[in-house]
């Protein structure tokens, strides 16, 4: 690829170009020397490959749900099967794929890099973890094996306790040790973003997405708990009967609803958190400008972080909360999107005055700031209190959080792994390839979604096997949309791994961006630096990269 | 290019009964609507507010056009701008829905009352005056009505989207909602709350009368037995009138005119009796034992349907005297044994 004027890649002459003998992939052989690896890097590398299993996974389960819906009538597979289905894609895609996607493969990787520390706090937990990621995956995959699970992601009792005779114990237990997988990972990030920043890499300095993973990893540890101590009492509830939840008991089933969001509220931020700080990379990146409001986009993650907490009875307006209470949590969900405005306009902003070029990670980044800002305005429609009467627990719902989720938080990841990819393994991807893989998203992701909204003013519930004829015109659509989406996600799969072998070698720094990252070989050693950097400059200072590029020319030439 | 033309006349056939809105057939639906355009509304100006900014500053400031970039730190008056004009615009939206909210929730006092159970998978409507329905809910235009509902096993959630209301059914405890339907027609019930393996099949029809089809409707849909008479036989069958008789030396309290009124527990706490005090207090008596009686009435949990609860609920609600009760009692205490029924198989 030759150096245009409409791109900023800048790659080392292919025919004299190598992958530097030495680094972390080929440092130690061997299948145990990556079992037993303590590297962040290639802990990151594990966790990448196991949720891309497990997205695709996911991804099958949401293609089979797609299809039985092609027609109103339940003629696909059984209801049974059918709850199945939405069931496995919710767990799979939530708990193996969404929360652990940023945080897990790219945090994993980049935060020790980006604060010039040599590797996590603990890398010994770190590594645990991902065990315990695969023990959990393990048991979900059980659950699927001996049978599936059909309480739908969110275990609600007192179905999930008394009335189903699935596998909810093995599921439960897959989630409830998948949670401690993340509160380890949340608990690594904050410890290290404490204590390993190198000399001189104030707080302030700190790239964006430190701070974005560092507001989720609060979520995480502080949310994860609860969701595991909920899961504990449906298990105990559901094997001895101890009447938490059961009101023929004393229990109160509202109780559960309260517990489960407490957590399941703020995880929507654990996912999303990691993903907004791609983007700040990203967009600054390819603007060749500070990302705008630096201060202002740091804190709203914090502001996010501390709101997410106290919104989660927004889950429940239509469940008999009372008024009063309905209205404290209305308000606080409309305070907590204001962060997230703030958030849009600053990175738009940062392309103000900038010099932009649009390579795939740029044109992700596009599609997630149009996708996201859908999201979050459907969000408000459902934090308004008489609106969301008519339109929770309707494909309306299912498609705002598939906005933020899947158009938000995959847009994300997809922005952040072709970011990244030449860093991670000394290559690059395909540009071309790659870019019609975007824009087959963008295209797939909108044919998909955006039908939802209008069957969910309509009424059409989510969940539902069978649903009036009259709505299968749009169904149609949406199914149609998937199949493209599909492919936009098959695509990327195909050419990252044709890129391991074939890509043209990216050297050190294929985007001239500015992050410590970028000044250190690719793929960078197991110890990441040679010598401790020593910061001196803000995050995202294009005139310090200048003049150090400069330098490094003068010296060599 | 040839189109077959059955599968051209199929297609068109397809896409005109495809629905794209849905009808307003209740007061509230015209108010919800419009809060629903007014939040598409800002949608779409925020939306194209934010992809005006992209293209207009990727065209302008693409690197062809614009080689270096010229750092800028931040501006505090624009983060102010995007700050608080999203935060008015928000609160606005927080006001109008807690109005809406309150509307939809706050039913009127002269609303006539239907009660639904819900269970895995079908609704069951009981009017009080003894007509039942499964899977459909006969209203008729310009009454408000007011549903109260229950569920039998799990969490439903009774949803009306041509009216825009719902309301989650849960069990153990009575939630209401109300509407008032406009335009005669059927209508989607749907059970919104994912309730197990038929979910989807767990729908009905309501269909909404002109006041005078209403009336011969009812007329001819009764089962001949309001819920009041059902509840006064469980009451003499149930053997609540030996304690609840209403005479001054009963060892439970007078449950004539009790609905409504402000009752002083043991506990110290004043409670108002309503539909869900009744029914607690029939299930878990220990918990709600009137000042001045002792705790001995056993539970009836178990023992009871939800349907018999909303009987015996009924007729409390409708007693003004004790008169029938006393009157029952002088008949069950005759010493003729009940007649047995030839061939009955004992449970």
């Amino acid at each position: 690829m030759s150096a245009t004027s409409h791109t900023i890649v800048n790659l080392p002459d292919q025919r004299t170009a190598t992958i530097p003998k030495r680094n972390y992939l080929n440092n130690e052989d061997g299948l145990l020397s990556w079992l037993f690896t303590g590297d962040h890097k290639r802990i990151a590398i594990l966790y990448l490959i196991s949720i891309t299993f497990f997205f695709f996974i996911g991804g099958a389960f949401a293609g089979l749900i797609r299809l039985e819906l092609l027609t109103p009538q339940p003629d696909l597979v059984a209801s049974d099967t059918y709850n199945k289905f939405f069931s496995m894609h919710g767990i799979v895609m939530i708990f193996l794929f969404l929360v652990p996607s940023v945080p897990a493969t790219l945090g994993n990787f980049l935060i020790p890099i980006m604060i010039g520390a040599k590797d996590l706090a603990f890398p010994k937990v770190n590594l645990l973890s991902w065990y315990l990621y695969w023990i959990g995956g393990l048991f979900t995959m059980a659950a699927l094996v001996l049978g599936g699970v059909d309480t739908g992601w969110t275990f609600t009792t007192p179905l999930s306790t008394h009335y189903l005779n699935t596998h909810v114990v093995t599921a439960a237990t897959g989630v409830f040790i998948i949670g401690f997988s993340s509160i380890f990972t949340g608990l690594n990030f904050i410890v290290t973003l404490h204590r390993m920043r190198a000399p001189g890499m104030t707080w302030f300095r700190l790239p964006l997405f430190c701070w974005s993973n560092y507001a989720a990893s609060i979520l995480m540890v502080l949310g994860t708990p609860v969701l595991a101590i909920t899961l504990v009492l449906v298990a105990l509830e559901r094997l001895v009967g101890i009447g938490v939840f059961d009101p023929t008991k004393g229990g109160d089933p509202l109780l559960f609803q309260h517990l489960f969001w407490f957590y399941s509220h703020p995880a929507v931020y654990i996912m999303i958190l990691p993903g907004m700080g791609v983007i700040s990379e990203v967009i600054s990146t390819f603007s060749r400008k500070r990302v705008f409001g630096y201060t202002a986009v740091a804190f709203s993650s914090v502001a996010i972080a501390l709101f997410g907490f106290f919104v989660w009875a927004h889950h429940m307006f239509i469940m008999g909360v009372s008024n009063y209470s309905a209205l404290v949590f209305s308000l606080l969900t409309m305070l907590v999107a204001v962060p997230s405005a703030i958030k849009i306009f600053n990175w738009a902003f940062t392309l103000q005055k900038g010099s932009i070029t649009f390579e795939t990670p740029m044109l992700y980044a596009f599609g997630f700031l149009g996708l996201f800002t859908i999201g979050g305005m459907t969000g408000v429609f459902l934090g308004a209190l008489g609106m969301d009467i008519h339109l929770t627990e309707t494909y309306f719902i299912v498609a705002h959080f598939h906005f933020v989720m899947v158009g938000g938080m995959l847009m994300a990841f997809l922005a952040g792994i072709h970011f990244w990819w030449p860093k991670m393994t000394g290559r690059m991807y395909p540009e071309s390839l790659s870019k019609l893989a975007a824009v087959t998203t963008f295209i797939g992701f909108n044919l998909t979604f955006l039908p939802q909204f209008i069957l969910g003013y309509l009424g059409m519930p989510r969940r539902y096997h069978a649903y009036p004829p009259e709505f299968q015109v749009l169904n149609v659509l949406s199914t149609a949309g998937a199949t493209v989406l599909g492919v936009g996600y098959m695509l990327p799969l195909l050419y990252l791994g044709w890129s391991l072998k074939y890509g043209a070698i990216a050297g050190n720094n294929p985007w001239q961006a500015t992050g410590l990252e970028w000044q250190i070989q690719s793929p960078p050693l197991t110890e990441n630096f040679i010598e401790t950097p020593v910061v001196d400059h803000e995050a995202y200072d294009y005139e310090w990269l200048e003049h150090k590029t400069a330098q490094e020319v003068t010296t060599v030439g | 290019m040839h189109i077959s033309p059955v599968l051209w006349q199929f297609l068109v056939k397809w896409l005109n009964a495809s629905a794209l809105f849905p009808r307003e057939a209740s007061t509230i639906a015209p108010y919800a609507d419009a809060l629903y355009f007014f939040l598409l509304l800002i949608t779409v100006v925020g939306l194209a507010l934010v992809g005006a900014l992209i293209f207009g500053f990727s065209i302008r400031y693409r690197k062809e056009k614009h080689p270096v970039a010229v750092q800028v730190e931040g501006s505090t008056l624009l983060e102010a701008t995007w700050t608080i004009i999203p935060l008015a615009l928000f609160l606005i939206v927080f006001v109008w829905g807690a109005l809406l909210y309150f509307r939809i929730y706050n039913p009127p006092t002269n609303a006539m009352n239907i009660y639904v159970v819900g269970k895995q998978w079908m609704w069951k409507a009981e009017h009080p005056g003894g007509q039942h329905e499964i899977n459909a809910l006969h209203v008729p235009t310009g009454v408000p009505v007011q549903l109260t509902m229950i569920s039998q096993d799990v969490f439903h959630s009774f949803s009306i989207p041509d009216f825009r209301v719902k309301r989650e059914v849960i069990p153990g405890r009575y939630s209401t909602v109300w509407f008032q339907a406009t335009t005669p027609g059927t209508y989607h019930i749907f059970c919104t709350q994912y309730c197990g393996t038929n979910h989807s099949a767990m729908i009905g029809e309501v269909t909404v009368l002109t006041p005078d089809d209403y009336a011969k409707w009812t007329q001819e849909s009764t089962s001949g037995m309001s819920l009041a008479q059902n509840g006064e036989r469980l009451f003499a069958s149930m053997g609540c009138n030996a304690c609840h008789s209403g005479s001054a030396a009963a060892r439970g309290p007078n449950l004539a005119g009790v609905y409504g009124s402000k009752l002083q527990l043991t506990n110290g706490s004043q409670v108002l009796v309503n539909d869900a005090y009744l029914r607690d207090a029939i299930l878990n008596p220990s918990q709600h034992i009137t000042a001045g009686y002792a705790p001995i009435m056993p539970t009836y949990q178990g023992q009871i349907s939800e349907d018999g609860l909303i009987d015996l609920v009924e007729y409390i609600k409708a007693m003004q005297n004790n008169y029938r009760v006393q009157q029952t009692l002088t008949t069950s205490t005759s010493n003729q044994a009940a007649p047995t029924t030839p061939g009955m198989v004992k449970p």
